[in-house]
Protein backbone atom coordinates (compact mmCIF):
# COMPACT_ATOMS: atom_id res chain seq x y z
CA UNK A 1 0.00 0.00 0.00
CA UNK A 2 1.46 3.25 -0.77
CA UNK A 3 -1.13 4.98 1.07
CA UNK A 4 -3.15 4.65 4.28
CA UNK A 5 -6.45 5.69 5.98
CA UNK A 6 -4.74 7.61 8.53
CA UNK A 7 -2.74 9.31 5.44
CA UNK A 8 -6.04 10.45 3.60
CA UNK A 9 -7.68 11.18 7.16
CA UNK A 10 -4.41 13.45 7.78
CA UNK A 11 -4.40 15.23 4.05
CA UNK A 12 -8.10 15.63 4.17
CA UNK A 13 -7.66 17.88 7.61
CA UNK A 14 -4.64 19.90 5.72
CA UNK A 15 -7.09 20.58 3.19
CA UNK A 16 -9.65 21.40 5.41
CA UNK A 17 -12.33 18.90 4.10
CA UNK A 18 -14.23 16.47 6.09
CA UNK A 19 -14.61 13.52 4.30
CA UNK A 20 -17.46 10.05 5.63
CA UNK A 21 -15.82 6.84 6.49
CA UNK A 22 -17.36 5.71 2.89
CA UNK A 23 -15.42 7.96 1.20
CA UNK A 24 -12.37 7.82 3.10
CA UNK A 25 -12.35 4.11 2.33
CA UNK A 26 -12.71 4.49 -0.95
CA UNK A 27 -10.39 7.26 -1.81
CA UNK A 28 -7.70 5.53 0.30
CA UNK A 29 -8.05 2.68 -2.38
CA UNK A 30 -8.08 4.78 -5.61
CA UNK A 31 -5.63 7.22 -4.37
CA UNK A 32 -3.38 3.98 -3.47
CA UNK A 33 -3.85 2.95 -7.54
CA UNK A 34 -3.34 6.24 -8.94
CA UNK A 35 0.01 6.69 -7.05
CA UNK A 36 0.96 3.40 -7.96
CA UNK A 37 0.32 4.43 -11.70
CA UNK A 38 2.13 7.29 -11.04
CA UNK A 39 5.30 5.61 -9.93
CA UNK A 40 5.83 4.90 -13.23
CA UNK A 41 7.25 8.29 -13.51
CA UNK A 42 10.46 6.85 -11.26
CA UNK A 43 11.20 4.82 -14.21
CA UNK A 44 12.72 7.96 -16.13
CA UNK A 45 15.98 9.90 -15.65
CA UNK A 46 15.43 13.73 -15.46
CA UNK A 47 18.70 14.10 -13.75
CA UNK A 48 19.73 18.07 -14.53
CA UNK A 49 16.09 18.73 -16.12
CA UNK A 50 15.05 21.68 -15.16
CA UNK A 51 10.90 21.57 -14.28
CA UNK A 52 8.57 23.08 -16.04
CA UNK A 53 6.12 25.37 -14.14
CA UNK A 54 4.91 26.82 -17.20
CA UNK A 55 4.14 26.43 -20.92
CA UNK A 56 5.04 29.69 -22.24
CA UNK A 57 8.03 31.74 -20.50
CA UNK A 58 6.57 35.07 -19.11
CA UNK A 59 8.96 37.22 -17.78
CA UNK A 60 7.81 39.43 -15.17
CA UNK A 61 5.07 41.36 -16.43
CA UNK A 62 4.62 45.28 -15.65
CA UNK A 63 2.12 47.59 -15.97
CA UNK A 64 1.70 51.64 -14.95
CA UNK A 65 0.89 52.10 -11.37
CA UNK A 66 -2.11 54.22 -12.18
CA UNK A 67 -5.67 54.82 -10.35
CA UNK A 68 -8.13 52.54 -11.97
CA UNK A 69 -11.98 51.65 -11.03
CA UNK A 70 -11.92 48.03 -8.97
CA UNK A 71 -15.32 46.88 -7.48
CA UNK A 72 -17.04 48.69 -4.59
CA UNK A 73 -17.53 47.43 -0.89
CA UNK A 74 -21.20 46.06 -1.62
CA UNK A 75 -19.83 44.73 -5.03
CA UNK A 76 -17.08 42.55 -3.13
CA UNK A 77 -19.50 41.20 -0.37
CA UNK A 78 -22.61 40.53 -2.60
CA UNK A 79 -22.35 37.16 -2.56
CA UNK A 80 -20.92 36.55 0.90
CA UNK A 81 -22.70 33.68 2.56
CA UNK A 82 -23.22 35.92 6.15
CA UNK A 83 -22.29 40.00 6.45
CA UNK A 84 -22.41 42.85 8.59
CA UNK A 85 -23.37 45.90 6.57
CA UNK A 86 -20.18 45.65 3.69
CA UNK A 87 -17.89 43.22 6.40
CA UNK A 88 -17.50 39.11 5.92
CA UNK A 89 -18.91 37.26 8.89
CA UNK A 90 -17.50 34.52 10.12
CA UNK A 91 -17.12 32.25 13.28
CA UNK A 92 -15.26 33.75 16.04
CA UNK A 93 -11.83 32.76 15.67
CA UNK A 94 -10.06 33.96 19.26
CA UNK A 95 -12.43 33.20 22.30
CA UNK A 96 -12.48 35.97 24.29
CA UNK A 97 -12.97 34.81 28.15
CA UNK B 1 -33.79 30.29 -44.77
CA UNK B 2 -31.57 28.07 -42.97
CA UNK B 3 -30.60 29.12 -40.50
CA UNK B 4 -29.37 25.44 -38.39
CA UNK B 5 -27.25 25.33 -41.47
CA UNK B 6 -25.92 28.65 -41.59
CA UNK B 7 -22.29 29.57 -40.33
CA UNK B 8 -21.73 32.90 -38.15
CA UNK B 9 -20.72 34.70 -41.63
CA UNK B 10 -23.59 33.92 -43.37
CA UNK B 11 -25.76 35.06 -40.59
CA UNK B 12 -24.34 37.90 -40.12
CA UNK B 13 -24.99 38.40 -44.14
CA UNK B 14 -28.52 37.74 -43.36
CA UNK B 15 -28.88 40.34 -40.28
CA UNK B 16 -27.53 42.73 -42.46
CA UNK B 17 -29.69 42.49 -45.34
CA UNK B 18 -32.75 42.08 -42.80
CA UNK B 19 -33.71 38.96 -43.98
CA UNK B 20 -33.40 37.89 -40.57
CA UNK B 21 -33.56 39.64 -36.55
CA UNK B 22 -31.51 39.04 -34.37
CA UNK B 23 -34.90 38.52 -32.15
CA UNK B 24 -35.86 35.83 -34.40
CA UNK B 25 -32.27 34.30 -34.32
CA UNK B 26 -32.98 34.08 -30.55
CA UNK B 27 -36.55 32.98 -30.84
CA UNK B 28 -35.78 30.06 -32.74
CA UNK B 29 -33.00 28.71 -30.63
CA UNK B 30 -34.62 29.10 -27.37
CA UNK B 31 -38.09 27.27 -28.78
CA UNK B 32 -35.39 24.71 -29.94
CA UNK B 33 -34.28 24.58 -26.27
CA UNK B 34 -37.41 24.24 -25.26
CA UNK B 35 -38.08 21.43 -27.31
CA UNK B 36 -35.15 19.28 -26.92
CA UNK B 37 -32.87 20.67 -23.80
CA UNK B 38 -35.31 18.18 -22.11
CA UNK B 39 -33.89 15.14 -23.26
CA UNK B 40 -30.39 16.67 -24.00
CA UNK B 41 -30.00 18.32 -20.97
CA UNK B 42 -27.31 20.23 -22.30
CA UNK B 43 -28.22 23.78 -20.63
CA UNK B 44 -28.31 24.00 -16.75
CA UNK B 45 -30.56 27.73 -17.05
CA UNK B 46 -31.66 29.25 -20.07
CA UNK B 47 -31.17 33.25 -19.44
CA UNK B 48 -34.39 34.13 -21.58
CA UNK B 49 -34.65 37.51 -20.76
CA UNK B 50 -31.81 38.41 -20.92
CA UNK B 51 -31.19 36.72 -24.35
CA UNK B 52 -34.12 38.88 -25.78
CA UNK B 53 -32.68 42.09 -24.24
CA UNK B 54 -29.06 41.21 -25.56
CA UNK B 55 -30.68 40.65 -29.28
CA UNK B 56 -33.45 43.52 -29.21
CA UNK B 57 -30.19 45.50 -28.84
CA UNK B 58 -28.33 44.24 -31.43
CA UNK B 59 -31.12 44.79 -33.57
CA UNK B 60 -30.52 48.39 -32.97
CA UNK B 61 -27.10 48.12 -33.46
CA UNK B 62 -27.22 46.85 -36.84
CA UNK B 63 -30.11 49.38 -37.62
CA UNK B 64 -27.62 51.95 -36.63
CA UNK B 65 -25.33 50.30 -39.47
CA UNK B 66 -22.67 49.02 -36.99
CA UNK B 67 -20.98 45.99 -38.04
CA UNK B 68 -19.53 43.46 -35.32
CA UNK B 69 -18.47 39.56 -36.24
CA UNK B 70 -21.33 38.05 -33.76
CA UNK B 71 -23.71 41.26 -34.13
CA UNK B 72 -26.61 39.30 -33.26
CA UNK B 73 -25.52 35.57 -32.61
CA UNK B 74 -27.04 33.45 -30.32
CA UNK B 75 -24.30 31.53 -28.25
CA UNK B 76 -24.22 29.16 -25.15
CA UNK B 77 -21.95 29.77 -22.30
CA UNK B 78 -20.08 26.46 -20.31
CA UNK B 79 -21.44 27.89 -16.70
CA UNK B 80 -17.58 28.59 -16.10
CA UNK B 81 -16.84 31.77 -17.38
CA UNK B 82 -17.99 34.90 -14.71
CA UNK B 83 -20.91 36.59 -16.34
CA UNK B 84 -22.51 39.83 -14.41
CA UNK B 85 -25.41 39.44 -12.90
CA UNK B 86 -25.68 35.95 -14.34
CA UNK B 87 -25.26 32.65 -12.20
CA UNK B 88 -22.25 30.91 -12.88
CA UNK B 89 -21.75 27.89 -10.96
CA UNK B 90 -19.44 25.79 -11.95
CA UNK B 91 -21.38 23.00 -11.96
CA UNK B 92 -20.93 23.04 -8.08
CA UNK B 93 -23.02 22.63 -4.99
CA UNK B 94 -20.68 24.84 -3.56
CA UNK B 95 -21.48 27.83 -6.43
CA UNK B 96 -24.37 27.76 -6.05
CA UNK B 97 -26.68 30.62 -6.23
CA UNK B 98 -23.06 32.71 -7.14
CA UNK B 99 -23.82 35.59 -9.10
CA UNK B 100 -20.40 37.46 -10.21
CA UNK B 101 -20.28 41.03 -10.00
CA UNK B 102 -18.06 41.16 -13.48
CA UNK B 103 -17.50 39.77 -16.56
CA UNK B 104 -14.81 37.15 -17.31
CA UNK B 105 -12.29 39.32 -20.68
CA UNK B 106 -14.02 36.46 -23.13
CA UNK B 107 -17.85 37.32 -22.18
CA UNK B 108 -17.01 41.40 -22.20
CA UNK B 109 -15.40 40.98 -25.68
CA UNK B 110 -18.16 38.42 -26.72
CA UNK B 111 -20.29 41.74 -25.78
CA UNK B 112 -18.39 43.88 -27.48
CA UNK B 113 -18.66 41.89 -30.93
CA UNK B 114 -22.56 41.61 -30.48
CA UNK B 115 -23.28 38.35 -28.86
CA UNK B 116 -26.98 37.01 -27.52
CA UNK B 117 -26.48 35.00 -24.27
CA UNK B 118 -28.85 31.69 -24.83
CA UNK B 119 -27.83 30.08 -21.59
CA UNK B 120 -25.37 28.14 -19.36
CA UNK B 121 -24.20 24.91 -20.34
CA UNK B 122 -23.44 21.89 -18.28
CA UNK B 123 -20.03 20.74 -17.45
CA UNK B 124 -18.07 18.06 -14.93
CA UNK B 125 -18.29 20.20 -11.61
CA UNK B 126 -15.30 22.79 -11.88
CA UNK B 127 -13.98 20.91 -15.38
CA UNK B 128 -13.37 17.54 -13.40
CA UNK B 129 -13.82 14.93 -15.51
CA UNK B 130 -14.44 13.17 -18.84
CA UNK B 131 -18.26 12.70 -19.37
CA UNK B 132 -20.60 15.80 -17.11
CA UNK B 133 -21.40 12.99 -15.15
CA UNK B 134 -19.50 14.64 -12.23
CA UNK B 135 -22.02 17.83 -12.64
CA UNK B 136 -23.92 18.17 -9.36
CA UNK B 137 -26.97 19.05 -11.39
CA UNK B 138 -27.61 16.52 -13.92
CA UNK B 139 -25.78 14.39 -16.72
CA UNK B 140 -25.89 15.35 -20.51
CA UNK B 141 -26.87 12.94 -22.92
CA UNK B 142 -24.75 12.51 -26.25
CA UNK B 143 -26.81 13.90 -29.20
CA UNK B 144 -26.12 11.06 -31.44
CA UNK B 145 -27.21 8.45 -28.76
CA UNK B 146 -28.69 9.67 -25.64
CA UNK B 147 -28.13 6.71 -23.57
CA UNK B 148 -24.32 7.65 -24.12
CA UNK B 149 -22.12 10.50 -22.32
CA UNK B 150 -21.05 13.21 -24.14
CA UNK B 151 -17.40 13.40 -23.30
CA UNK B 152 -16.47 16.04 -20.97
CA UNK B 153 -15.86 18.61 -19.56
CA UNK B 154 -17.36 20.97 -21.59
CA UNK B 155 -20.13 18.26 -22.31
CA UNK B 156 -22.99 20.93 -22.57
CA UNK B 157 -21.26 22.78 -24.98
CA UNK B 158 -20.70 19.95 -27.27
CA UNK B 159 -23.99 18.63 -26.96
CA UNK B 160 -25.94 21.88 -27.51
CA UNK B 161 -24.02 22.20 -31.01
CA UNK B 162 -24.44 19.26 -31.91
CA UNK B 163 -28.22 19.05 -31.41
CA UNK B 164 -28.74 22.43 -32.54
CA UNK B 165 -29.18 24.75 -29.76
CA UNK B 166 -27.16 27.47 -30.62
CA UNK B 167 -25.18 28.83 -33.16
CA UNK B 168 -21.78 27.81 -31.23
CA UNK B 169 -20.67 28.03 -27.59
CA UNK B 170 -17.34 28.41 -25.50
CA UNK B 171 -15.70 26.02 -23.49
CA UNK B 172 -12.87 25.47 -21.55
CA UNK B 173 -9.96 22.48 -21.80
CA UNK B 174 -7.47 21.95 -19.26
CA UNK B 175 -6.42 17.61 -20.47
CA UNK B 176 -8.74 17.51 -23.29
CA UNK B 177 -12.39 19.22 -21.97
CA UNK B 178 -13.28 21.14 -25.11
CA UNK B 179 -11.39 18.26 -27.71
CA UNK B 180 -12.93 14.76 -25.89
CA UNK B 181 -16.49 16.09 -26.12
CA UNK B 182 -16.07 17.52 -29.41
CA UNK B 183 -14.89 14.42 -30.59
CA UNK B 184 -17.32 12.37 -28.91
CA UNK B 185 -20.52 14.61 -29.89
CA UNK B 186 -19.02 15.01 -33.65
CA UNK B 187 -18.48 19.08 -33.61
CA UNK B 188 -15.47 21.36 -34.15
CA UNK B 189 -13.79 22.01 -30.90
CA UNK B 190 -10.36 24.13 -30.61
CA UNK B 191 -8.41 24.24 -27.55
CA UNK B 192 -5.85 27.47 -28.42
CA UNK B 193 -2.23 27.90 -27.86
CA UNK B 194 -2.06 28.76 -23.38
CA UNK B 195 -2.16 32.48 -23.16
CA UNK B 196 -3.72 33.23 -26.47
CA UNK B 197 -6.98 33.68 -24.75
CA UNK B 198 -7.36 35.49 -21.78
CA UNK B 199 -8.03 33.25 -18.55
CA UNK B 200 -9.47 36.42 -16.20
CA UNK B 201 -12.88 35.61 -14.95
CA UNK B 202 -12.86 31.53 -16.23
CA UNK B 203 -12.73 29.66 -12.40
CA UNK B 204 -9.40 28.51 -12.23
CA UNK B 205 -9.15 25.03 -11.99
CA UNK B 206 -5.64 24.58 -13.07
CA UNK B 207 -3.66 27.18 -14.05
CA UNK B 208 -0.82 26.64 -15.97
CA UNK B 209 -3.44 24.26 -18.25
CA UNK B 210 -6.91 26.31 -18.11
CA UNK B 211 -7.65 27.33 -21.81
CA UNK B 212 -10.47 28.76 -23.07
CA UNK B 213 -11.75 27.68 -27.10
CA UNK B 214 -14.42 27.56 -29.42
CA UNK B 215 -17.65 24.81 -30.71
CA UNK B 216 -18.96 25.23 -33.63
CA UNK B 217 -20.55 23.53 -36.28
CA UNK B 218 -17.99 24.86 -38.99
CA UNK B 219 -14.86 25.92 -39.34
CA UNK B 220 -14.99 29.54 -40.11
CA UNK B 221 -17.11 29.76 -36.58
CA UNK B 222 -14.46 28.52 -35.27
CA UNK B 223 -11.96 31.17 -36.68
CA UNK B 224 -14.92 33.99 -36.20
CA UNK B 225 -15.38 33.06 -32.13
CA UNK B 226 -11.02 32.71 -31.98
CA UNK B 227 -10.77 35.50 -33.58
CA UNK B 228 -13.64 37.41 -31.17
CA UNK B 229 -11.83 36.29 -27.67
CA UNK B 230 -8.13 35.73 -28.74
CA UNK B 231 -5.71 38.46 -27.52
CA UNK B 232 -3.48 39.91 -24.61
CA UNK B 233 -5.67 40.83 -21.45
CA UNK B 234 -4.00 43.55 -18.71
CA UNK B 235 -5.87 41.17 -16.25
CA UNK B 236 -4.06 37.71 -17.56
CA UNK B 237 -0.38 38.22 -17.14
CA UNK B 238 -0.30 34.66 -18.80
CA UNK B 239 -1.80 35.95 -21.67
CA UNK B 240 0.54 36.77 -25.15
CA UNK B 241 1.33 39.86 -26.39
CA UNK B 242 1.26 39.14 -29.80
CA UNK B 243 -1.21 40.54 -32.59
CA UNK B 244 -4.18 38.43 -33.04
CA UNK B 245 -4.40 37.79 -37.01
CA UNK B 246 -7.46 37.40 -39.34
CA UNK B 247 -8.43 33.85 -39.04
CA UNK B 248 -11.21 33.79 -41.70
CA UNK B 249 -8.01 34.37 -44.06
CA UNK B 250 -6.76 31.24 -43.56
CA UNK B 251 -9.90 29.38 -44.78
CA UNK B 252 -9.73 27.87 -48.92
CA UNK B 253 -6.06 27.98 -49.02
CA UNK B 254 -4.57 24.39 -49.95
CA UNK B 255 -2.35 22.52 -47.84
CA UNK B 256 0.14 21.23 -50.56
CA UNK B 257 3.56 20.48 -48.97
CA UNK B 258 2.46 21.21 -45.59
CA UNK B 259 4.36 18.21 -43.47
CA UNK B 260 1.87 16.96 -40.85
CA UNK B 261 4.16 14.61 -38.60
CA UNK B 262 2.11 10.93 -37.29
CA UNK B 263 3.48 10.09 -33.90
CA UNK B 264 4.18 6.01 -33.97
CA UNK B 265 3.34 6.16 -29.86
CA UNK B 266 -0.29 7.58 -30.52
CA UNK B 267 -1.12 3.99 -32.33
CA UNK B 268 -2.31 2.80 -28.24
CA UNK B 269 -3.30 -0.36 -26.97
CA UNK B 270 -7.18 -0.20 -26.31
CA UNK B 271 -7.59 2.04 -29.28
CA UNK B 272 -10.38 0.86 -30.79
CA UNK B 273 -10.54 -0.55 -34.07
CA UNK B 274 -12.56 2.07 -35.67
CA UNK B 275 -11.05 4.77 -34.32
CA UNK B 276 -8.09 3.11 -36.00
CA UNK B 277 -9.24 2.75 -39.40
CA UNK B 278 -10.96 6.16 -39.63
CA UNK B 279 -7.69 7.73 -38.59
CA UNK B 280 -5.57 5.68 -41.19
CA UNK B 281 -8.39 6.59 -43.76
CA UNK B 282 -7.91 10.69 -42.96
CA UNK B 283 -4.60 10.32 -42.85
CA UNK B 284 -4.45 9.54 -46.49
CA UNK B 285 -6.98 12.12 -47.35
CA UNK B 286 -5.18 14.98 -46.47
CA UNK B 287 -2.20 13.18 -48.52
CA UNK B 288 -4.30 13.34 -51.24
CA UNK B 289 -5.07 16.68 -50.99
CA UNK B 290 -1.22 17.07 -51.09
CA UNK B 291 0.18 17.12 -47.54
CA UNK B 292 3.24 15.17 -47.24
CA UNK B 293 2.81 12.57 -44.23
CA UNK B 294 6.16 12.52 -42.20
CA UNK B 295 7.03 10.06 -38.90
CA UNK B 296 7.45 11.88 -35.69
CA UNK B 297 8.37 10.64 -32.29
CA UNK B 298 6.63 11.62 -29.11
CA UNK B 299 8.79 8.84 -26.77
CA UNK B 300 7.23 10.51 -23.25
CA UNK B 301 3.68 10.09 -24.30
CA UNK B 302 3.01 7.29 -22.01
CA UNK B 303 4.10 9.51 -19.19
CA UNK B 304 1.74 12.55 -20.02
CA UNK B 305 -1.22 11.30 -17.98
CA UNK B 306 0.37 10.33 -14.56
CA UNK B 307 2.49 13.74 -15.22
CA UNK B 308 -0.90 15.73 -15.38
CA UNK B 309 -2.56 14.20 -12.79
CA UNK B 310 -0.02 15.52 -10.59
CA UNK B 311 0.21 18.80 -11.59
CA UNK B 312 -3.48 19.41 -12.13
CA UNK B 313 -4.71 17.77 -9.01
CA UNK B 314 -1.90 20.04 -7.52
CA UNK B 315 -3.04 23.25 -8.61
CA UNK B 316 -6.84 22.43 -8.66
CA UNK B 317 -6.38 21.69 -4.75
CA UNK B 318 -4.47 25.13 -4.05
CA UNK B 319 -7.41 27.28 -6.65
CA UNK B 320 -9.92 25.67 -4.98
CA UNK B 321 -8.95 26.22 -1.25
CA UNK B 322 -11.06 29.72 -2.08
CA UNK B 323 -14.07 27.93 -1.44
CA UNK B 324 -14.01 28.53 2.46
CA UNK B 325 -17.92 29.38 3.10
CA UNK B 326 -16.72 33.03 3.64
CA UNK B 327 -17.00 35.24 0.60
CA UNK B 328 -19.12 33.20 -1.37
CA UNK B 329 -21.10 29.99 -2.15
CA UNK B 330 -22.80 27.61 0.19
CA UNK B 331 -21.64 27.93 4.29
CA UNK B 332 -22.49 25.08 6.62
CA UNK B 333 -21.83 26.19 10.11
CA UNK B 334 -19.61 24.75 12.49
CA UNK B 335 -18.17 25.21 16.04
CA UNK B 336 -15.51 27.36 15.17
CA UNK B 337 -13.90 28.49 11.99
CA UNK B 338 -11.62 25.12 10.88
CA UNK B 339 -15.09 23.24 11.03
CA UNK B 340 -17.17 25.40 9.00
CA UNK B 341 -14.95 24.88 6.46
CA UNK B 342 -14.47 21.63 6.76
CA UNK B 343 -18.42 21.00 6.75
CA UNK B 344 -18.71 23.53 4.23
CA UNK B 345 -16.47 21.86 1.78
CA UNK B 346 -17.91 18.28 2.78
CA UNK B 347 -21.28 19.61 1.88
CA UNK B 348 -20.64 21.78 -1.21
CA UNK B 349 -17.84 19.35 -3.08
CA UNK B 350 -19.04 16.42 -5.21
CA UNK B 351 -16.85 13.10 -4.96
CA UNK B 352 -14.37 13.86 -7.98
CA UNK B 353 -13.68 17.00 -6.84
CA UNK B 354 -13.10 15.58 -3.23
CA UNK B 355 -11.10 12.99 -4.75
CA UNK B 356 -8.24 15.49 -7.18
CA UNK B 357 -8.16 17.62 -3.58
CA UNK B 358 -7.02 15.53 -1.66
CA UNK B 359 -4.38 13.72 -4.26
CA UNK B 360 -3.71 17.02 -5.10
CA UNK B 361 -3.38 17.88 -1.42
CA UNK B 362 -0.98 15.09 -0.69
CA UNK B 363 1.22 15.08 -3.86
CA UNK B 364 2.15 18.77 -2.61
CA UNK B 365 2.83 17.91 1.12
CA UNK B 366 5.82 17.43 3.40
CA UNK B 367 7.54 14.79 2.05
CA UNK B 368 6.21 14.20 -1.05
CA UNK B 369 6.62 17.13 -2.92
CA UNK B 370 9.85 16.15 -4.71
CA UNK B 371 8.81 12.88 -5.86
CA UNK B 372 5.86 13.89 -6.93
CA UNK B 373 5.08 17.45 -8.01
CA UNK B 374 9.12 18.37 -8.73
CA UNK B 375 9.33 15.39 -10.99
CA UNK B 376 6.31 15.81 -13.01
CA UNK B 377 7.05 18.87 -13.63
CA UNK B 378 10.71 17.97 -14.73
CA UNK B 379 8.73 15.23 -17.21
CA UNK B 380 6.46 17.97 -18.23
CA UNK B 381 9.86 19.47 -19.71
CA UNK B 382 10.20 16.34 -21.73
CA UNK B 383 7.02 16.04 -23.02
CA UNK B 384 7.58 19.72 -24.47
CA UNK B 385 10.78 18.70 -25.67
CA UNK B 386 9.58 15.92 -27.82
CA UNK B 387 6.96 18.25 -29.42
CA UNK B 388 9.69 20.43 -29.51
CA UNK B 389 11.61 18.22 -31.97
CA UNK B 390 9.10 16.84 -33.72
CA UNK B 391 7.98 20.43 -34.93
CA UNK B 392 11.07 20.82 -35.88
CA UNK B 393 10.60 18.27 -38.99
CA UNK B 394 7.19 18.85 -39.56
CA UNK B 395 4.23 21.69 -39.98
CA UNK B 396 1.21 20.17 -37.83
CA UNK B 397 0.60 16.69 -35.64
CA UNK B 398 -2.23 14.82 -36.24
CA UNK B 399 -3.74 12.47 -34.02
CA UNK B 400 -6.97 10.90 -33.08
CA UNK B 401 -8.28 12.80 -30.21
CA UNK B 402 -9.84 9.80 -28.08
CA UNK B 403 -9.15 6.01 -28.34
CA UNK B 404 -12.47 5.03 -28.14
CA UNK B 405 -16.03 6.64 -28.92
CA UNK B 406 -18.69 7.76 -26.65
CA UNK B 407 -19.20 5.56 -23.99
CA UNK B 408 -22.57 4.56 -21.63
CA UNK B 409 -23.91 6.52 -19.10
CA UNK B 410 -22.21 4.99 -15.51
CA UNK B 411 -19.91 3.08 -17.77
CA UNK B 412 -16.78 4.70 -15.71
CA UNK B 413 -17.96 5.87 -13.40
CA UNK B 414 -16.16 3.82 -10.31
CA UNK B 415 -12.88 3.64 -12.26
CA UNK B 416 -11.26 6.95 -12.09
CA UNK B 417 -8.07 5.45 -13.86
CA UNK B 418 -9.57 4.05 -16.83
CA UNK B 419 -11.40 7.63 -17.00
CA UNK B 420 -8.26 9.33 -16.92
CA UNK B 421 -6.75 7.11 -19.17
CA UNK B 422 -9.08 8.00 -21.97
CA UNK B 423 -7.24 11.34 -22.09
CA UNK B 424 -3.99 10.31 -23.42
CA UNK B 425 -4.25 12.35 -26.84
CA UNK B 426 -5.42 14.97 -25.46
CA UNK B 427 -3.31 15.69 -22.66
CA UNK B 428 0.03 15.65 -23.83
CA UNK B 429 -1.08 19.07 -25.85
CA UNK B 430 -2.23 21.17 -22.54
CA UNK B 431 1.27 20.01 -20.56
CA UNK B 432 2.88 21.36 -23.71
CA UNK B 433 0.77 24.77 -23.97
CA UNK B 434 0.29 23.95 -27.81
CA UNK B 435 -2.98 24.37 -29.71
CA UNK B 436 -5.24 21.46 -30.56
CA UNK B 437 -8.73 21.19 -32.43
CA UNK B 438 -10.92 18.43 -33.11
CA UNK B 439 -12.72 18.21 -36.36
CA UNK B 440 -15.24 15.47 -37.13
CA UNK B 441 -13.52 12.53 -38.95
CA UNK B 442 -16.32 9.94 -39.24
CA UNK B 443 -18.67 7.38 -37.66
CA UNK B 444 -18.03 4.15 -36.01
CA UNK B 445 -20.00 1.12 -37.17
CA UNK B 446 -22.49 1.96 -34.05
CA UNK B 447 -22.77 5.14 -35.57
CA UNK B 448 -21.34 6.98 -33.25
CA UNK B 449 -18.76 9.94 -34.14
CA UNK B 450 -14.93 9.74 -34.32
CA UNK B 451 -12.75 13.32 -34.05
CA UNK B 452 -9.36 14.19 -35.67
CA UNK B 453 -6.99 15.86 -33.39
CA UNK B 454 -4.73 18.46 -35.43
CA UNK B 455 -2.10 19.74 -32.87
CA UNK B 456 -0.01 23.16 -33.94
CA UNK B 457 2.85 24.79 -32.68
CA UNK B 458 2.33 27.73 -30.27
CA UNK B 459 0.38 30.61 -31.73
CA UNK B 460 0.00 28.57 -35.09
CA UNK B 461 -4.24 28.74 -34.76
CA UNK B 462 -4.43 30.15 -38.56
CA UNK B 463 -2.52 26.57 -39.96
CA UNK B 464 -4.48 24.52 -38.31
CA UNK B 465 -7.83 26.34 -39.31
CA UNK B 466 -6.51 25.95 -42.76
CA UNK B 467 -6.02 22.13 -42.76
CA UNK B 468 -9.08 21.80 -40.90
CA UNK B 469 -11.21 23.70 -43.28
CA UNK B 470 -9.67 21.66 -46.30
CA UNK B 471 -10.46 18.05 -44.48
CA UNK B 472 -13.84 19.78 -43.57
CA UNK B 473 -14.40 20.98 -47.54
CA UNK B 474 -13.61 17.45 -48.67
CA UNK B 475 -15.41 15.60 -45.69
CA UNK B 476 -18.19 16.98 -45.80
CA UNK B 477 -19.54 15.11 -42.47
CA UNK B 478 -22.77 15.78 -41.00
CA UNK B 479 -22.74 17.74 -37.63
CA UNK B 480 -26.18 17.34 -36.27
CA UNK B 481 -28.16 13.91 -35.87
CA UNK B 482 -30.84 13.31 -38.33
CA UNK B 483 -33.80 13.84 -35.28
CA UNK B 484 -32.39 17.58 -34.43
CA UNK B 485 -31.92 18.38 -38.13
Amino acid sequence: MKITRETVEYVAHLARLDLNAGEIDAYTRQIDSILEYMDSLNALDTDGVEPTSHPVPVACVMREDAVRDSFTAEESVSNAPARTDTFFKVPPIIEVE
Amino acid sequence: MDILNSTIVQLREMLKKKEVSSVELTGYYLDRIGKYNGEILAYLRTTDDHAMEMAREADERISRGEDAPLLGIPLGMKDILCTKGIETTCASNILKGFVPPYDATVIRKLKEAGFVHLGRLNMDEFAMGSSTENSAFQTTANPWDTSRIPGGSSGGSAAAVASGLCVGALGTDTGGSIRQPASLCGVIGMKPTYGRVSRYGLIAFASSLDQIGPFSRTVSDCATMLGVIAGHDPLDSTSIPEPVPDYQSFLGRDIKGQRIGIPGEYFVEGMEEDVRKNYEENLQLLKDQGAELVDVSLPHTRHAVATYYIICTAEASSNLARYDGVKYGLREEGKDIIDMYKKTRFAGFGKEVKRRIILGTYVLSSGYYDAYYRKAGKVRTLIRRDFDAAFASCDLIVTPVSPTTAFKVGERLEDPLTMYLSDIFTIPVNLAGLPGISIPGGFDRKGLPIGLQIIGKPLDEGRMLQAAHVFESVKKMPTIPERYR
